[in-house]
């Protein structure tokens, strides 16, 4: 068996196994790195209390804070108001002291959303398992890493043991051949495989991205792309690391130097699938051709090319309470309708390429009149160097609210949200009802059409403007 | 957790398939440092309108589902985000079980450390189950069995560490701290960054 040819992920997984599984139990995998923010926390620290339990590793376990934090610079320094959202900051700040595990808090000038904060630390790297509470952890996979998303009482089990019990997936190759066309992005790309194969179509599964389309991409655009995986109902999306990943890493603050560095390559370059080694189940996919994307309904499985109709079938339940909370007719056109707000910002498009290519559309043009355009980028990092390139400029300029990194408007826990009924373009990764706030009405798009819809006031081909 | 054998309860049917936790609970009410008291906020944005008064027709808000501790469910319950406070705001409402064609992996997992019962049935056994909301059903966990009213039954899988767990009452954590020794093994065997 050892010699067999194994994919990817039957690597790693097999490299963490602490103990395998049985009939009776499931195997004990060993984590890495455990990363932690304010929102799915605080009960894992109080059973660990109740219990009388330690951190096992505070070493590997990083904080931060995203979700809940304050995206306007006065409320973030000037001190929150009293509530809940500021009882469940120090509720963090409390564990990590209490704990011993290094916290990114409010004034930290490396704190950011989780997902964008690991990759950019280097905490986040090939070969290693890693686990949040939060299901878009599976973005860290785009390192070659296995990174899933985890419930508040396994947070406890990791916070205590390092461990986790699992079933091991199974596999799903999801093969892109070709290459994206002009103005067509890596959220483009998965939007199609999710409207593809469905969200549940990799339920249960491990999806790894092969391909050309996937060699030729950044890491942001990866990250992008195993981001939405969960969207696909798949806990896990893998990319091999290559050239690209190391080239990413090198040099940054939590990644091995000088000799270190080179073992470290030497060990990640047998990360990949073997010739001849089998996923439970394999999709073939063409980037050529596909069209700027965009969702029209309640889930991202709802999508279509910007240029299309919606669909417009009778029978369907499920579309007709979608289309009827987004008050679209069926068969309608997206293209030309109007939208009150625009948020370019989230763990799957708030990097530094995503706010560049706002940037560039959006540069000597201005926002709509009638519509609120907030940008948030997604570290403090981020927020620096947009700053320093003029990228954030570009956007005060137009008339966007340019803001501090956070989860923001992805989600709406901050008080930053779509209003009642209001109709939102939006770079994040749900379109679920009131998932940007109560009533609100969400269509999924990359940075390029979200720019777009901004400057126009209403939902626009990007290629419009750039080609 | 108290041991649960068997399940026998009446059944409240919502029928959406891809119900997302942001659904189960919304967003707005995470904010929590407990787990405790969630129930109020189930569905709460299908509960109630934007003034905070009860929708009359939605089914959490009808008397018949006060002593209903199953919910049948549209196909893909539980899709999107990791929140337990979905699995705790269910349980806090009454639900001991869920029943569908398909149940997203995590919400699956939390479920089952609350004590809700995921239960994945085939496609006729669900539509019955659509069809006669209300009906009294009995989940018997040892054999991994569904029977309803009308004597069919229905064979689900779960798997058998989490019925162990279930059946006895077992704490996961428990088991994975008398880990001890292979872990500590394994961490002498990959020490930090190999
Ligand atoms: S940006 Fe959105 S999806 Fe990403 S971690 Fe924050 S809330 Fe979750």
């Amino acid at each position: 068996m050892e010699n067999s040819p194994k994919t990817l992920f039957e690597k790693v997984w097999e490299d963490h196994l602490v103990t395998s599984e049985t009939e009776e139990t499931p195997a004990v995998l060993y984590v890495d790195l455990h990363l932690i923010h304010e929102v799915t926390s605080p009960q894992a620290f109080s059973s660990l209390r109740e219990r009388g339990l330690r951190v096992r590793r505070p070493e590997r376990t990083l904080a931060t804070m995203d979700h809940s934090t304050p995206t306007r610079a006065d409320v973030l320094y000037g001190g929150m108001p009293k509530g809940a959202a500021q009882n469940q900051i120090a509720t963090l700040e409390g564990n990590c002291k209490e704990f011993g595990i290094e916290l990114y808090d409010l004034k930290s000038k490396q704190r950011g959303i989780v997902h964008v904060m690991g990759p950019e630390l280097g905490a986040t790297q090939p070969g290693s398992t890693i686990v949040c509470g939060d299901s878009h952890t599976s973005t860290h996979g785009a390192f070659g890493a296995l990174a899933f998303g985890i419930g508040t009482t396994e947070v406890a089990h990791v916070l205590a043991t390092q461990s986790l019990l699992q079933r091991k997936p199974k596999t799903l190759g999801i093969n892109i051949k070709g290459t994206l066309g002009k103005s067509v992005t890596a959220k483009d790309l998965i939007l199609a495989i999710i409207g593809k194969i469905g969200v549940d179509g990799g339920t249960g599964h491990v999806i790894e991205y092969r391909g050309d389309a996937i060699s030729a991409m950044s890491m942001d655009a990866r990250m992008t792309v195993c981001n939405m995986s969960i969207e696909a109902g798949a806990r896990a999306g893998l990319i091999a690391p290559d050239e690209t990943t190391y080239h990413y890493l090198e040099g940054r603050p939590m990644c091995p130097t000088g000799t270190d560095w080179d073992h470290a390559v030497a060990r990640w370059q047998q990360l990949k699938t073997d010739e001849g080694a089998a996923f439970d189940k394999e999709i073939h996919f063409d980037a050529t051709a596909l069209e700027p994307m965009i969702t029209y309904g309640t889930n991202p499985g709802m999508m279509m090319p910007i240029t299309g109709r919606v669909p417009a079938n009778e029978g369907d339940a499920a579309l007709n309470r979608a289309l009827d909370y987004m008050g679209i007719a069926p068969g309608e056109p997206l293209m030309g309708r109007p939208i009150d707000v625009v948020f370019v910002g989230s763990c799957t498009n708030a990097r530094l390429s995503d706010l560049r290519q706002a940037a560039v559309l959006m540069a000597g043009r201005r926002v709509a009149s009638g519509v609120r355009m907030l940008v948030v980028p997604g570290s403090q990092e981020i927020k620096r160097r947009a700053e320093a390139e003029g990228l954030a400029q570009v956007f005060v300029d137009a008339g966007a609210e340019w803001r501090e990194s956070g989860c923001s408007m992805c989600i709406a826990m901050n008080g930053d949200s779509v209003g009642p009924g209001q109709y939102a373009v939006s770079t994040s990764n749900r379109n679920f009802e009131g998932r940007q706030g109560t009533g609100a009405r969400t269509f999924l798009a990359s940075p390029l059409t979200a720019a777009a819809a901004a400057v126009s006031g209403c939902i626009s081909d990007p290629r419009q403007f750039l080609n | 957790m108290e041991p649960i054998t068997q399940l026998r309860s009446k059944t409240v049917v919502i029928a959406n398939s891809d119900i997302d936790t942001d659904q189960i609970i919304p967003a707005r009410f995470l904010t929590t440092t407990d787990q405790d008291g969630l129930g109020k906020y189930v569905f709460a944005d299908w509960r109630f309108d934007d003034k905070g008064d009860s929708i009359e027709d939605f089914v959490l808000n009808k008397t018949e589902a006060n002593d209903c501790g199953v919910l049948v469910a549209g196909h893909n319950f539980g899709c999107g985000s990791s929140r337990e406070h979905a699995a705790w705001a269910l349980r806090d409402f009454g639900f001991r079980a869920v029943v569908s064609t398909s149940i997203a992996d995590i919400f699956r997992s939390n479920a089952l450390k609350n004590g809700i019962v995921p239960v994945e049935v085939n496609d006729d056994t669900h539509q019955w189950l659509l069809a006669n909301p209300r009906c009294e059903v009995t989940i018997d966990i040892g054999h991994s069995v569904l029977r309803l009213p009308n004597g069919t039954q229905c064979v689900f899988s779960i798997d058998s560490f989490a019925r162990h767990c279930l059946l006895y009452g077992v704490d996961p954590l428990g088991y994975l701290l008398s880990q001890e020794q292979a872990i500590s093994t394994y961490e002498r065997s990959h020490p930090c960054g190999q």
